[in-house]
């Protein structure tokens, strides 16, 4: 396989380090591979926009932080604007299109989708709209597979949660079909 | 068991100056552990640095002579590490107040079980009469020689303020009251403060005009009292001496106990 | 999925490492970046029996966990610079006494408060200079969560055998990110368990008179053998003393078990060595860059190896000064202004040969900073 390289950003509170954690954990726990995630701490954490690199491969990774990704999700315009430009040429931009505004064309595939909306609209419950931000990153880029995510979820997420956490992960991949791009 | 057999006499001579009331707190704390019959294996004794805590080298004990200041948090590691054993700090009023005084109101919030004697002889004497946070307004030291500014603190409303559950105070020539203090300092399951005045006439008592080692002593008779005396309503100058506090509170070592039975209760359900 | 492969910050790596060495008392005072593993062992330690307790300061930290080491506990407190600064009157004290313990400095930047949230490798003199007076110390570090765990069972191992503080300096980097790890089983890695006195009750323990093997039996507080412990100069009973023939032995003593030993207590990675013209030298999370740079140049014709440092101090020289005799180019990789290249030019036969690459703005350095700056020193400009 390639070396999958990806940043999730937003605003702090959208769950995009946990999303990415649930990634890589699915990737090493399930599937075998390798992975790498860190993000950004301190007082850029808190407010602002979050940041957080992951790298998923079958081979050992060693430099941890992905500079030019291959995969770039914006969830917030502010972080859009900040990382839009890291991207690898080439590469995947992944935006939520209530959010986002893209402003300038990137030598890359841009999908904007409304992922607040449908989560807003179908589940009414914010706090999974990173779930479904990982259902459309899964089902665009096949890192992984669903049922690793599943896994994951399930150990890590009260029994109470699970049922819309599950919801959210088929809406964003089967969002991810329909995607304008 | 005779005095004797609690001392490490081939560690003497102490240090200690002719007239100094160090060796006087050594004395009854000896007459104390022996009253109370404890196992000499069972008692730790943990010391900073200063005259007083020169002490632990001189007595037969599991003894550990630390850092300047630090005794009480040495001492917290040594007691969670083996709760069963008898933990005695000494500790000069520089050692415990000064430098040592953060550890020192922590230690008493935490109620971990524990006797710190506060030797107080208002001056660092080992580094030849510097004042110290007990001196007090108004007296002289080597680096105070014109006048000490600073105010002195009142180690039993302090301990009782940081939480200590046991409070005394006495002095070295109230004995008998010294041995009665140790003895039930160190049977109290908690945090127990001592606070001993005794002399330095090579320094303080020098320097601030006080006499001879008797004269000191002689001030300890004539200006402490008893607490809750009729003397002392009619003198507040009076120092009261006695035991100021003593209650019962959850120990630290016992209530770590049972955070040892949740985290085993959440251990076994994963 | 199998129970022992984790995917976890090397914070945690930590801690798994240190439980699995018999950790059982951690005292410790929070700080960014280390404060995880205070946050976990406050969980697991209580869950086995063990101790945790957060002191009011780094200072005290330091002191309580020597004091549970003499009642017979392997010990840990973790911190990161500033905490590392207060700890070191009372790691003197463990080394003067001679008290087995493990301290964690997660590395953050610095001076002062500096850089709380970001990378450095700015303490690594600190660790070797920072108590005062001659003294020699074991510091150790890694650069991948799997080599963390194991040095840190390491760290406790040395810690036993030589009865001594041993350090781990690890980093922002490594302390935060997730990766990888698989627990070993049980007795996969041999643990170094306290050496305790054979000397019956009633016979004289002489608590500071090394054996013929330069080791030093212990007896816990609460045993049966009543002996003095003391931050000064001190004789073979543990008393204080100023006999200058006592106090030179000691130190010398100090030094000797540590210092003499430096080739069985070095610890290294190494990648493509044999044939490297370029050399570079490395280690903790600064590595991982280094070694991305020499998987990725390999491919392509260039001979560039990495010599990975686990032991950073004692200075493993020989083993440095061996491996940077055939190659044209030597550069030390690290995030500080040279701690570890200034031990390498010391050591080596040519020092002109021996080149920085570095970065100091909290910012992990890249594989392709050390390109450009190998570049530069080839004179192929960037």
């Amino acid at each position: 396989m390639n070396r999958c390289r990806m940043v999730f950003s937003g605003s702090g509170g959208q769950g995009v380090i946990t999303a990415a954690i649930i990634l890589a954990e699915a990737a090493v726990l399930h599937e075998g591979l390798m992975a790498v995630q860190s993000q950004s701490y301190g007082p850029e954490a808190r407010g602002g926009a979050t940041r957080t690199d992951v790298i998923i491969w079958d081979s050992q990774i060693h430099f941890p932080k992905a500079n030019e990704p291959n995969v770039l999700v914006c969830l917030t315009q502010e972080a859009y604007n900040k990382f839009y430009t890291i991207i690898r040429p080439g590469g995947l931009l992944i935006t939520d299109s209530r959010f986002v505004r893209i402003e300038r064309k990137v030598d890359a595939r841009q999908v904007e989708l409304p992922m607040y909306e449908k989560v807003m609209e179908t589940i009414k419950r914010p706090i999974v709209l990173n779930i479904c931000m990982l259902g459309v990153v899964v089902a665009l880029t096949r890192v992984v597979q669903p049922e690793s995510l599943l896994k994951v979820l399930k150990a890590r997420i009260p029994a109470g949660f699970l049922d819309i956490n599950t919801q959210a992960l088929e809406l964003g991949m089967a969002l991810s079909r329909e995607g304008r791009t | 068991m005779p005095v004797k057999d609690y001392i490490r006499e081939r560690f003497f001579p102490h240090l200690w100056c002719p007239g100094c009331g160090h060796g006087i707190v050594m004395n009854a704390l000896i007459r104390a552990i022996e009253a109370l019959g404890l196992s000499k294996n069972e008692i730790v004794m943990v010391s900073g640095i200063g005259c007083s805590s020169r002490i632990s080298g001189y007595l037969d004990f599991h003894t550990l002579h630390t850092i300047h200041g630090r005794a009480l948090a040495f001492a917290t590691g040594v007691k969670m590490g083996l709760p069963e054993l008898n933990i005695i700090v000494p500790m000069g009023d520089g050692d415990a107040l000064a430098i040592g005084g953060n550890h020192f109101i922590h230690a008493a919030r935490r109620n971990i079980e524990m006797t710190a004697i506060i030797m107080n002889n208002r001056i660092y004497g080992m580094t030849g009469g510097q004042y110290s946070p007990l001196s007090g307004y108004g007296t002289l030291a080597t680096t105070a020689p014109y006048m000490n500014i600073d105010h002195a603190f009142d180690v039993v409303q302090l301990s009782i303020a940081a939480g200590a559950t046991f409070v005394a105070r006495t002095t070295t020539y109230h004995v008998q009251q010294m041995t009665d203090c140790f003895k039930k300092a160190i049977l109290h399951e908690g945090f127990s403060v001592v606070e001993v005045l005794s002399q330095c006439p090579t320094y303080f008592g020098r320097k601030n005009k006080m006499g001879s080692a008797a004269d000191m002593m002689a001030f300890y008779r004539d200006h402490t009292t008893p607490i809750g005396s009729k003397k002392k309503k009619e003198n507040p100058d009076l120092i009261e001496r006695g035991i100021f506090v003593q209650k019962d509170l959850p120990e630290y070592c016992r209530a770590y106990d049972t955070v040892i039975e949740r985290a085993k209760g959440k251990g076994q359900k994963g | 999925m199998k129970d022992n492969i984790k995917f976890v910050q090397g914070n945690e790596a930590c801690v798994e490492g240190a439980l699995y060495a018999g950790l059982d008392f951690f005292a410790g005072y929070p700080i960014t970046p280390s404060t995880e593993i205070a946050e976990h062992l406050s969980y697991r330690l209580p869950q086995s029996g063990g101790k945790f307790i957060q002191m009011e300061d780094e200072i005290a930290s330091m002191c309580a966990i020597i004091g549970a080491s003499l009642t017979g506990h392997k010990v840990m407190t973790a911190t990161s610079g500033p905490g590392f600064s207060l700890m070191q009157e009372a790691l003197g004290y463990a080394i003067m006494t001679e008290i087995p313990c493990v301290i964690v400095d997660v590395q953050r930047g610095g001076p002062s408060t500096g850089l709380p949230t970001s990378v450095s490798q700015g303490d690594v003199n600190q660790a070797r200079w920072g108590a005062h007076g001659d003294h020699a110390v074991i510091a150790l570090t890694a650069s991948n969560h799997q080599d963390i765990f194991a040095i840190t069972v390491e760290a406790f191992n040395l810690a036993e055998t030589y009865r001594t503080p041993v350090i781990l300096l690890f980093d922002e980097v490594t302390g935060h990110m997730r990766e990888r790890l698989v627990v070993p089983e049980e007795g996969e890695i041999p643990l170094v368990g306290r050496l305790r006195t054979s000397v019956p009750e009633g016979v004289d323990y002489h608590p500071y008179l090394p054996r013929e093997d330069g080791r030093l039996p212990m007896s816990d507080f609460g045993g049966v053998h009543r002996y003095n412990v003391t931050g000064l100069f001190h004789d073979m009973w543990g008393f204080p003393s100023n006999n200058p023939g006592v106090v030179q032995g000691l130190l010398r003593h100090l030094m000797d078990k540590i210092n003499n030993n430096a080739h069985q207590i070095a610890r290294y990675n190494e990648y493509f060595v044999e044939d490297a013209q370029v050399l570079l030298i490395s280690y903790g999370s600064a590595a991982r860059s280094a070694l991305h740079v020499v998987q990725n140049r390999r491919p392509r014709g260039e001979r560039v190896g990495l010599l990975e440092l686990q032991t950073l101090w004692p200075f493993p020289v020989d083993l440095v000064r061996e491996r940077c005799r055939a190659p044209e180019i030597v550069m030390v990789v690290e995030m500080n202004m040279g701690q570890v290249l200034q031990a390498v030019k010391l050591g080596v036969d040519d020092p002109e040969k021996v080149f920085l690459a570095n970065r100091i703005d909290g910012s992990l350095i890249t594989p392709t900073d050390i390109r450009n700056i190998l570049r530069v020193i080839q004179g192929k400009g960037v």
